[in-house]
């Protein structure tokens, strides 16, 4: 059995047959439209998310299959003080595939070590965010045509970011990856990340202001800064609007330089930006539940000829 | 000169770095077990200095030495049945340590979930940096220790 707990779990070739699978199934969709009928996703969502969720349960319902689950540890057993462990274990009973967001680190590891079921990691604290990764590079792949030799900035909170992590750590397999992490000091990429990068001679440069380097990205990751990660609300108050990317300083940027954003956007991107052809934020929501819809299938081993 | 008998059947950890015998005693969960233990701080060592000793008696494969070159990769482990030493080695670090190190991350799963056995993976043997297996925070002996302590 086959989980998603990060997109390291899948080699260079399956995520392209992954999101090839993807660019499929946005060009017929009717074609998988009873491909997991009977099916049932669990969406066990222990900490809030709108799309991800929807998109996980959207995804299945274009499949034929059907969701249930929960949104809120407090409308869970974990509220009683069940464990991953055994809400997993319970789950296993009643569906066939789930997706599981918690708050601490390494809770899809756990349930995955207990399941019958495929779990797929929809977030876990600040750790990783696996199919958030996928469907940021299946946008850069559709809008790009590739996925190599890129400058890629990405700006925000590095070091809470957990979409920023998997998405760090996927894309620099890829050939010609140069990285410029753009953040305040306190919100540095983790020393894990750059160990890695380091060990395998992965280029990379850390800067703080977005305005010194942005003439030299082919694409720009925002992110937010996210109150929810941080014990201290004054630190939150201190960096929250410390990037705001506007109108005027994207002027400054390549005419094909594509932003993203794995939302919610909060102020790090002025709504004016919405309307720029390199705003690809909104894009990238739709290409979502195609890839999720891929990977139900491919976790579930479902074919569609 | 302090003297200390020898023991019939069990474990004794020479070599180890003067100060660092209660931090191995404390991963080898002997404070836990009922055995005679020896724990020899500061003895005298003609290519050390110093250093400190640990006996335990017990059944040499009931305990767990993952820890042990975490802590002090110089340990030489004496293996001891019949009061004679008949196995002598010294420890490489475990590519995996399982239920003794403590991961302290406060956002991670382990710290709230009952029964999870904590795990740890060595990332970078040869700066003993080991990573737990649920939310990667690093640990390595130095930061540990001063936790500890």
């Amino acid at each position: 059995m086959r989980h998603c707990l990060t997109p390291l779990d899948f080699s260079i070739e399956e995520l392209d047959a992954l999101f090839d699978l993807a660019a499929d199934i946005e060009k017929d969709p009717s074609k998988y439209a009873h491909a997991c009928d009977g099916k049932k996703i669990a969406t066990l969502f222990y900490e809030p998310s709108t799309r991800t969720r929807l998109s996980f349960e959207a995804a299945m319902m274009n499949l034929g299959g059907k969701a249930l689950g929960f949104a809120g540890a407090d409308q869970s057993s974990a509220a009683k003080g069940e464990s991953v462990a055994d809400t997993i274990r319970v789950v296993s009973c009643f569906a066939d595939i789930a997706a599981i967001r918690h708050n601490k680190e390494g809770a899809a590891y756990v349930a995955s070590q207990f399941s019958g079921i495929p779990v797929i990691n929809a977030g876990d604290g600040g750790h990783e965010h696996p199919t958030q990764t996928l469907l940021d590079m299946m946008t850069i792949r559709q809008l790009k045509g590739r996925l190599d030799h890129f400058t890629i900035g990405i700006c925000g909170d590095l070091k809470f970011g957990r979409t920023v992590h998997s998405l760090v750590k996927t894309m620099a397999r890829y050939e010609g990856i140069h990285f410029v992490f753009i953040s305040p000091p306190e919100l540095k990429v983790p020393d894990y990340i750059i160990e890695l990068l380091n060990e395998k001679g992965y280029t990379y440069e850390e800067c703080i202001k977005l305005e010194d380097v942005i003439t030299k990205l082919d694409l720009l990751y925002m992110t937010r800064v996210q109150r929810e990660r941080f014990f201290n609300e004054e630190d939150y108050v201190r960096l929250k609007d410390f990037y705001v990317l506007t109108e005027k300083l994207l002027r400054r940027a390549k005419e094909d330089m594509y932003v993203l954003h794995p939302l919610p956007r909060v102020n790090e991107i002025s709504v004016e930006v919405d309307k720029d052809p390199r705003a690809a934020y909104f894009k990238q929501v739709q290409y979502g539940v195609y890839v999720r819809m891929a990977l139900i299938l491919t976790l579930l081993d479902i074919h569609v000829d | 000169m302090l003297n200390v008998g020898k023991i019939e059947e069990g474990i004794v950890l020479d070599h180890i770095e003067a100060g660092k015998a209660m931090l191995i005693y404390h991963y080898l969960h002997l404070d836990r077990e009922d055995y005679q233990v020896a724990i020899i701080k500061n003895a005298r060592s003609n290519d050390m200095g110093r250093k400190d000793i640990l006996k335990v008696e017990c059944n040499p494969d009931s305990l767990n030495l993952d820890a042990v070159a975490f802590v002090d990769p110089g340990v030489t482990v004496n293996v001891i049945k019949g009061g004679e030493i008949v196995e002598k080695k010294k420890i490489a670090m475990a590519r995996e340590i399982r239920g003794v190190l403590k991961c302290h991350n406060p956002r991670c799963i382990s710290s709230i979930e009952q029964g999870l056995v904590h795990i740890f993976y060595l990332a970078d043997a040869k700066n003993g940096i080991y990573r737990c297996r649920y939310c990667e925070e690093k640990h390595s002996y130095g930061e540990r220790a001063k936790l500890f302590l």
